[in-house]
Parts: structure tokens; sequence; C-alpha cells
């Protein structure tokens, strides 16, 4: 005969269905304490997905676009006053070893307009440009509809229209017949371009030839902004070299950007809200938790009979234990899983009527799974201690 | 976990199942070896002063079926528990199959309940939507037995309850005695020396609780002993020994013939001894009201 008295170990499928007891007798409950887990797993998971999303489509963008393009504006002199960039300075800029290309344009002071019965003030924000005929490839732009300006067309009046501007206008497809008024002159649209993501003043301008500036709208050959293309290793030097080569009078006023700089401190930005958005999930979370604790803890009190009889089965203090926590685990995980499917759905969702791609770190996914179980532990373990506290005989009597 | 070995507290006793001649009804006490409980000086008294146990002495012997009887507030629920290993005295020793119960730590005791003692309670304690064959399963959960395993052995023990055809009900679906039945075949389906019952036949009709009893004598044929809490007089007359209580005290304790003398216990209608043979289950318990 046995001589010793030592308790069986569970296996691990038992302890998981002895665990499961709760949630399969009373499954709505399950199902209720568990959403309160899912929706904040899925608040965060949405919320970091469709920000990962959008960074990968500004990667993409980028990728695309380059980030070689430099752009060189005119700032203000010392007294405030708007300054100009010296007629010659599109050249010196090409004369920069490492830069590829160089152009420039020149904002106007004429207005455009739909028809010369346009009041002058409602100009629509629309600028108009002298440009050069080689604009378009550094700025990375393309011809929705129609064509460019050419050599015989850049000293007519002939105006290529921004993808902004074009809407603005009413403006849906290009023709020799359709006429804008700019200045005192009709101008012919040409073509209408794509929207500019590097440039994007450029959406809403109104671009028109420099002779045909210098002949019908009064321009003083001064550019305004010069777009350059550098090798992509040497952006930084000639950017430091730059507003002295364009403007070696007063370097100090001229501004260089970096467009593609512009677009990732606009992701930066949005990261700050996403960083709000991603705590608002983890309020949730807590809540979540909470209600787990909640569950737990009623659980625990309704199922003292239960109790009871298991322990008079022989199950030790801390198999009681033991089954309360895996249960508000499984609770948990149930919950965390649910929502890391949820948000994933929502993420691809979004970001396919974004057009964008789909991205999730899977970082998110682990995390989010592993802190529904370290909640699921936390809610678990005093209500399982209770549990476990319980004499077997008031448990028993308790029915 | 550092082996807990437990000595027994007295010289192991022969298995008295494993014994010619013993397994009659209304076996005495003594014949099948000695005691599997002890109780010596046992006292229960809970916060506030009650005292529900005063210096009770009780052996109760291997292969015997007797009744512990007495009203309500008599303390015959705590003696159970006290025996059940469920509580502990407040001074006394108790022993059951020769280990010392004060010895043992919770593991030892949960180990000690699982593999010797069986429960049947007044309120069957089934798991609601759990069918009759997993919860009797769940009887050699805590015995580190696998499920196949389990559940063959709870398919025999429900059929030696004459439950065999009930393997899938759900508690809903069973009348009550089926239920304490079931409960019946919980309790025993480890094979455990000692089944300890709380008002088993409290919460059924008439029919139903005499085909419980039924099961129970069968029990007792087969050399299990088992232990009756009851406050039905008539009952605890029907069984070979009864064990009466008042006021935490044992008042008598004597084996009854029916009628017969030397004790204090002379019910009207004791049909003691009448359990039927093991595997041919009673008609009566096909007649049960359900409840």
């Amino acid at each position: 005969m046995l001589t010793t008295l030592r308790p069986a170990r569970l296996g691990a499928p038992d302890v998981l269905r002895v665990g499961a007891t709760g949630l399969r007798t009373r499954p709505l409950r399950a199902v209720l304490s568990a959403l309160g887990i899912a929706i904040g797993i899925a608040a965060m998971v949405a919320v970091v997905g469709i920000s990962s999303s959008s960074r990968a489509e500004l990667d993409r963008t980028l990728a695309a676009l380059g980030t070689n393009l430099l752009r060189v504006a005119p700032g203000t002199d010392l007294f405030g006053e708007a300054a100009t960039l010296p007629p010659e300075s599109v050249d010196m800029v090409r004369r920069i070893a490492p830069v590829e290309t160089a152009t420039s344009v020149a904002l106007l002071t004429a207005k455009a307009y739909r028809s010369d019965l346009i009041p002058t003030g409602e100009s629509g924000g629309i600028g108009v440009y002298a440009t050069d005929l080689d604009l378009l490839d550094p700025i990375g732009g393309t011809v929705a509809d129609g064509t460019w300006l050419s050599e015989a067309t850049a000293g007519y009046p002939a105006v290529v229209l921004g993808h902004t501007t074009a809407k603005r206008l009413g403006i849906t497809a290009p023709d020799p017949a359709v006429l804008v008024w700019i200045g005192d002159q009709w101008f012919s649209v040409v073509g209408i371009l794509d929207p500019v993501p590097l440039a994007p003043e450029m959406d809403l301008g109104a671009l028109v030839g420099r002779e045909a500036a210098a002949t019908y709208l009064d321009w003083d050959e001064l550019p305004t902004t010069i777009y350059t293309r550098t090798r992509e290793d040497a952006v930084e030097q000639v950017r430091a070299v730059l507003g002295a080569t364009a403007n070696p009078q007063a370097p100090n006023e001229v501004d260089v950007s970096r467009p593609s700089d512009a677009l990732a401190a606009q992701q930066a930005t949005d990261e700050a809200f996403t960083g709000l958005l991603v705590g608002l999930g983890a309020v949730a979370l807590l809540v979540g938790g909470i209600g787990v604790a909640n569950t737990m803890v009623i659980s625990v009190l309704e199922r003292r009979a239960e109790i009871g009889l298991r322990r008079s089965l022989g199950a030790t203090r801390g198999q009681i234990r033991g089954q309360f926590l895996v249960e508000s685990l499984v609770l948990s995980l149930l919950g965390g899983a649910a929502g890391v499917l949820i948000g994933v759905g929502i993420t691809a969702g979004y970001a396919t009527s974004q057009g964008w791609p789909v991205a999730v770190p899977p970082v998110v996914v682990v995390g989010g799974l592993v802190a529904t179980l370290a909640i699921g532990a936390v809610a678990g373990i005093y209500p399982a201690v209770r549990a476990a506290r319980m004499s077997p005989t008031e448990a028993l009597a308790a029915v | 976990m550092s082996a807990v070995a437990v000595e027994r507290a007295a010289v192991a006793h022969p298995d008295p199942r494993g014994t010619p001649g013993t397994g009659t009804p209304g076996t005495a006490p003594g014949d099948g070896g000695g005691p599997v409980v002890t109780l010596h000086e046992v006292s229960r008294v809970f916060p506030g002063g009650v005292a529900a146990l005063r210096d009770v002495h009780l052996d109760v012997h291997r292969g015997e079926l007797l009744a512990i009887v007495g009203p309500s507030g008599s303390g015959k629920s705590t003696m159970l528990n006290v025996i059940g290993t469920l509580d502990r005295p407040t001074s006394g020793r108790v022993l059951v199959d020769d280990f010392l119960v004060d010895d043992l730590d919770d593991r030892e005791l949960s180990a000690l309940r699982a593999s010797r003692i069986g429960f049947v309670f007044q309120q069957f304690h089934l798991a609601a939507g759990v069918p009759a064959l997993d919860n009797v399963a769940d009887g050699l959960l805590y015995r580190g037995v696998g499920r196949r395993e389990r559940r063959r052995r709870a398919a025999e023990a429900l059929d030696r309850v004459g439950l065999g055809h009930r393997l899938t009900h759900r508690p809903h679906e069973l009348s009550g005695g089926e239920k304490q039945r079931v409960a019946i075949a919980r309790a025993v389906v480890g094979d455990p020396p000692l089944l300890l019952a709380d008002e088993p036949t409290g919460a059924l009709d008439t029919a139903a609780g005499a085909g419980v009893m039924d099961v129970l004598r069968d029990l007792h044929t087969v050399g299990t002993t088992v232990v009756i809490i009851t406050h039905d007089r008539e009952l605890a007359a029907s069984l070979p020994r009864q064990v009466a209580m008042r006021d935490g005290e044992i008042v008598a304790d004597g084996t009854l013939a029916p009628g017969g003398a030397g004790t204090v216990l002379a019910g009207a209608g004791g049909a003691g001894g009448a359990g039927g043979a093991l595997g041919a289950p009673s008609t009566t318990t096909d007649e049960e009201a359900s409840c």
C-alpha cells in the first residue's frame, strides 16, 4: 500500500480544461469581459498599424520621389522686406560640382482668373509662375493631361495648370479653346499637371513660359525659386553652400530647404498624435483589465460550491489558485487575440481604402498579446488567492 | 517540491476487500481489520465559543456501514467534515486510513482526500452543463489519472450505480435520484476505502432516496466503508450501526437489529441489511420521481 501522500500534478491539457470551466459554463459573461480587453488591444494595434502603414506609404513615396531635391527661395532682408535672387543665380548653382540639374521659376504679380469678369480679389490663391522648360524633371512633376510647355508655346500666351488650380478654375481637360484670364491677357490651357508632392506650391500654380511672361506679364527676369537635384551623397554639402552661391552678396537672404524633409516632418507630427491615440488605447485596455478582475472576483464568489467540491475531490490550494489564474489568463488572452484580429482588420481596411501598403509591426502584435497576459495575471491573482484561501467547509456550505 | 513521506501512524491493516468472509451486510465492527477512521478526544470549537464537537471518540472499522444521526445542530456535519479532513479539530487526534491528520499539511491532506475519501453531498454538486460521464471522471482529476482512463473508469462507475445508459446526459436532464447516483459514482470512481455521505437522501423523495440507499448498500457489500450522516432516524435504523449525536457529543453508539435491545435508537420500521448484490440494481430505482 502507498505510504506517502503526494498530490498529483495536473497535466497541461487538464490545467487548461479546468481553467476554461468558467468560460464554458458562462460564455456570455466571458465574451463581455473579454470584449473590454479586445477593444483596448484593437485600438492600440489599429492606431499603430495605421500609423506604420502611413509611414510605409511615405517611405514608398520618398523612394519614388527621391530625397535629393533642394529648394532655394529668397527670404527676407534685414529689414523684413521680401528679397529676390540675382538673375545669374541659376547658372551659379549649376556650377556646383555635385549638382545634377537646376531650374528656376519666378512668381509673378499677375493673377489667374477663369474669365475677365471675375473680381480681381477672387484670385483663389493661384500663383502665376514664369518657368524654365526643364522644370518638371527636377521637381518630379508629370503631366496628367495635355502637354508641357515647349520652345514653341513658351513665347505665346499658353499656360499649364497645377492640379489644384485646374480644380479651382473648374477646368477638367486642356484645350486651345479653353482660356484663362491672366494679367490682361487670355491664355490657352495646354496641359494640367499631376499633384507634385515635393513642390506642392506648383499644385496651386499657373505656369507660363519665360518669354510669354516677359512679353505679356511684365516679368523683371528675376527668379524667385530654384529647384536643384544633387548627387545623393552630397546633399548636405551642397545645401551648405547653396545660399552663398545663389546670392553671394546676401547669403542670409536666401532660404534653402529640402522638401522631402518637410514630408518627413509632417509624419513626425502624425506620430505625436499616434502616441496620444495609443495612450487612449492603453486606458481602454486598463479598463478591460479591471473588467476581467471584476468578473473573476464575482466568479470566485459564485463558484464557492465548486471550489469546495474540488477541494473534497483532492484539489490542493495551489491547484485551486492555478485554476482561477489560468481562467483569468485564458479570458484575457482570448480578448487579446480577438483585439489583435480586429486591429489588423481595421488597419487593413483603412490602409487599403487609402491605397497604402498594409504594415502592422509584428512587435505590436506580440506586445499586445504579452500585455494581455500580464493584465490577465494581475487581474487574476487576487481572486485566485481568495479562492485558494477559502476553507473547504465554508465553500461547501454556500449553495 | 520536497518529497513528502508521511509515516503511517499505525501498522497497516490488511485490505478488508481482499479478505474472504467479509463484505456481507451487517459486518460487526472490527471484523474486517483495524479502524479506517479513528477520532480520539476530538473537539471542535468555533470562533465565538460554540463547541460543535466535545471530546468525541469514534472508531470506524473497515467495511462498516454506519449512520451518524442526530438533529440539526448536533455536530454531525462538523463530525463529517473532521472525518473527511475538510476541517481540522481544535484538539484531539484524527486518524484516517492510518494517517495522523494533524501531521499533514494542505498538500498532503488534499492527496489524502483524493486517494482515500469519497464525498457525497445533499446538494449533489454536479457541474452544470457537463455530461454525467465527465462529472464522474472529475472524481479522478486530482489523482493524476489520464483523461482517457478517467472516462473509461467513469463509465464503469456509472454502470455500477445503474446509470450505464445515462453517460451523455447532463445534470438538468436527470432526475434527483439519478443526479445523486452520478454524485456517488464520482465519489467511488477512484475506489476510495472510505465513502462519506452527507444527507444523501435529504433532497430526494422517498422512492428516489430508497434507490440511492440501495446503491450505497451495494457499495458496502463489496467492501467500501460507508458513513452516512442523516437526521432521519428511520433511515439510520435501517443501517447496521448507528452513532447518535446531540450537542456535540456521542450519546449512543450501537448496532441495531430491528426492534433489538441495547440501543437508544430503536426506531419503527427499520429494515436493516436490505442491500442488493453488486451489478443487480434494485428495481425501485427505475421508478424514481424526477425532481
